[in-house]
Parts: C-alpha cells; structure tokens; sequence
C-alpha cells in the first residue's frame, strides 16, 4: 500500500485555464486559484479496466475501407521515469480525411465517409505499448477567430495507474504549418513539453506498400520520489 | 521528480461524444454491489451560469466500505462496484450518475477522511481537467474531514456538499466553473 504522491508539473509544463486566444476558455476558466491537495488514496488509486474491447483498426470498420492516406499510430505509455503504464485504457477520436467529425455538431463542408467513424480504443500491453492503424485526418477550420484552422490531430485519453494520472490530450504530425498559429497547442508555455505533443515520423513503424508510421509516446506523471529497488 | 517532462493537456473539444461517450459507465451499480444506492445529479454551468452541454464528467470513489478497487489500497474491494463512473451532459447542462454512497477512506497519517466521490470535469474551453470532491450535506464526519477543513470560507467549501433533493435517493451538486457560487477546485 503506497500514498506517495504524484508529481506536480513544473510551472510552463501544463495550460493554464485561461487563455484568452482560445475564446472558449474566457468564460469557463475558473476565477479562483485552485486549492491545495495533499494526495490520498483517493488520488494514487485509479480505475483499471480488464476487459474492455479494443477498436485498433480504424481503416476497416465500415463495409469497405475508409478513404485517406493509411497511417500507424503507435507508441509508448511511460511515467516520467521510464515506467510502462500497464494493461491501461487508450481511447481516441479523430476527424476523417476531409477534416470532418462524424458528430451532428459538426457542420465543416467536407464529406463525410461512411467507412469511417474515427473511433479508436486499445489496452497497452505489459511493455505499456498501443498499436492502431487509422488515416491521417484533415485540418479543419474552426470560428475561433476568423478563417482559423486547427492543425491536424488525433485526441487521445489515457488513465495510466492513478486519479493523478489522468490525461486527455492531442497528438500532431510534424511539420505541420498551423501549429505555429493554433492557439490550443501554443497553450502550452514550455516548449519541451510542448513538443511532446507531436509524433515523429517513424520509418521502423510504417508497413511496406501499406501505411505510413507515426510514432507517440505519452509520458504520465510519474511519483515524486521512487523507492530505491534492489540490492542495497 | 526529475526525467523527462510530462506530456501536456489538450481539450477535449466539442467532439469527444465520438471516442468517450460510454453510456453505461454512468451507472457503477450495474453489477449489484453492496451499499446504498444513490444518485447525484446536477448541472455544469460556465461564468454566465449558461448550461455547459458540451462536458464530460468523471466520478473515482471507494466501495462502501470505504476500499478502492487498485493495488495501492490493498485490501479486497467490492468486486461487484464499479468505482469508475463517466457521465456526459444534455442539451440543459444536465448529468446523472447512479452510484453507492461510499464509506469513509484512508486519508494521510491514518486519519480518516469523510465518504467522498472524486470528480473530474473535461470540457471545450477546459485545457486542462478540473478535479473536485462531492460531499455530502447530511455526513457528521464532514466536520472533522482533513480536506473540508482545510477550506477556511464557509462558502467556499459549501460547494462541495451534495444535499439530498425532496428527502429522496437523489444528492444533487451543481458545477460552476466560475463566478458566482463557483466550485471549489483543487490543485491536484
């Protein structure tokens, strides 16, 4: 039985609430200074989840399959010490090639693929590894600020072992233009933890004649101090 | 701690209904636990006291012998509770969870805390998830819970009290995520 507490972020490591270049920030940020918490057991215990069943092929969940450029999302979910995060729930969503979200609030003219639902969950192995073979999504614009187009991106939500642990977060293509300009991933003051946010290119994950690979590792946070194992 | 730093929050966005929406994870009494069965229910409201139809809600909390199901407590939870809970709001802003009042928890320096649900709060505009507690109105041990106490304005921690609605089995607890009557959040 273990109460040690997670880690806080460093300052700059997170968004904050408010940031008023994302408008939708201004009125549901709170106004008051978060309170402090010492961590219980309320905090460093967490759900687990054994049996859930895994939607890792997105290409494939219609009649025939869905149109884009076929992509590997893969990677790795560690604490901040190189710990794998295992047997734990990843659930994403996408928009489809066209930049549109199969969601009746969606209303982007772009088509809509009805081989394509841009649903994805998986359960990372013991080594904390996800594998899901999906299409590259669009850009898409949003009302923002005017003629404002998010980068293209995948939303990820992930548990790992704790409450504390807790993260939904986006994951972006590398060398994209409109990061540079999107408010949300410039939310982010640190520019280390900024750029966790982006996946990397990786030969050794794309499939010959197939798929292109996208490698993502998301890192949790991890305990404030870890006690020394082994041999003393 | 040091390493590497920690990936970021990013919203959830207006679209998360596609990857999240579970809707039988509002009920953690699915499976027939022991406890009394509850509801909370209430409303997400933004700093006009506009209905947030767009958020997702997130409840951990202990059986009700006050055990979590992870490792970390140690002693064998209820196997028949699910101590997850996920709730999406309706077009008023409006969640519901259906769950067992939950026992008094292991808090630190083996003090015990008061029965308490963990919630967590995703929404457009929200960078970030916003982490509270629910309460309950109508506990004694509320008055000697470490964390309630430690929230030195009456009004302040007024917000994390759910008070039983017309006597029934419904607790209700409003959100708001700022200005008036705004929710006590904490720094987790």
């Amino acid at each position: 039985m273990s109460h040690e507490p997670y880690a806080r972020p460093p300052p700059g490591g997170q968004p904050p609430y408010l940031h008023r270049e994302y408008g939708s920030t201004v009125k549901r940020a709170p106004s008051r200074a978060l309170l402090p918490l010492q961590q219980t057991l309320s905090e460093v215990t967490g759900p687990r989840f054994r049996a859930e069943p895994e939607l890792i092929d997105l290409t494939r969940q219609g009649k025939g399959e869905a149109l884009g450029q076929r992509i590997v999302v893969a990677g790795r979910l560690i604490d901040q010490g190189g710990r794998p995060a295992r047997r734990t729930l990843v659930e994403l969503w996408q928009c489809n090639a066209a930049g549109r979200y199969l969601h009746g609030k969606d209303q982007h003219d772009a088509p809509l693929d009805p081989n394509f639902t841009g649903v994805g969950r998986a359960i990372t192995n013991d080594e904390g590894e996800y594998r899901f073979l999906t299409i590259l999504p669009g850009a898409y614009p949003w009302r923002n600020t005017y003629n404002a187009w998010r980068p293209a991106h995948i939303h990820f939500s992930v548990f790992g072992p704790a409450y504390a642990t807790r993260l939904v977060t986006q994951m972006y293509f590398p060398g994209d233009p409109l990061l540079a300009l999107d408010p949300i991933y410039n939310s982010v003051p640190d520019e280390a933890a900024r750029r966790r946010l982006i996946s990397a290119y990786d030969p050794g994950l794309s499939q010959a004649e197939y798929a292109l690979g996208y490698r993502f590792d998301v890192v949790l946070r991890g305990r404030e101090s870890t006690p020394f194992e082994g041999p003393r | 701690m040091s390493g590497q730093p920690a990936t970021p929050s990013q919203t959830v966005g207006p679209f998360f209904r596609l990857g999240l929406d579970r809707p039988e994870w509002n009920d953690l009494t699915r499976d027939g636990p022991r406890g009394e069965k509850i509801v909370i229910e209430g409303r997400v409201l933004d700093g006009d006291g506009a209905p947030i139809d767009d958020a997702v809600l997130e409840i951990w909390q202990a059986d009700a012998e006050g055990r979590y199901d992870h490792p970390d407590d140690g002693r064998p939870a209820d196997p028949r509770f699910h101590g997850f809970g996920r709730a999406l709001t309706d077009e008023a802003g409006r969640y519901r969870f259906v769950t067992i009042r939950p026992g008094r928890v292991a808090g630190r320096g083996g003090a015990l805390e008061a029965p308490h649900v963990n919630l967590t709060i995703f929404a457009r505009g929200l960078l970030k998830q916003l982490v509270t507690r629910i309460y309950f109105a109508d506990e004694p041990s509320n008055d000697s819970d470490p964390v309630l106490s430690g929230i030195a304005e009456p009004a302040v921690r007024r917000t994390l009290l759910a008070g039983r609605q017309d006597g029934g089995a419904a607790y209700r607890f409003d959100v708001v995520l700022q200005g008036k009557g705004e929710t006590a959040f904490f720094d987790l």
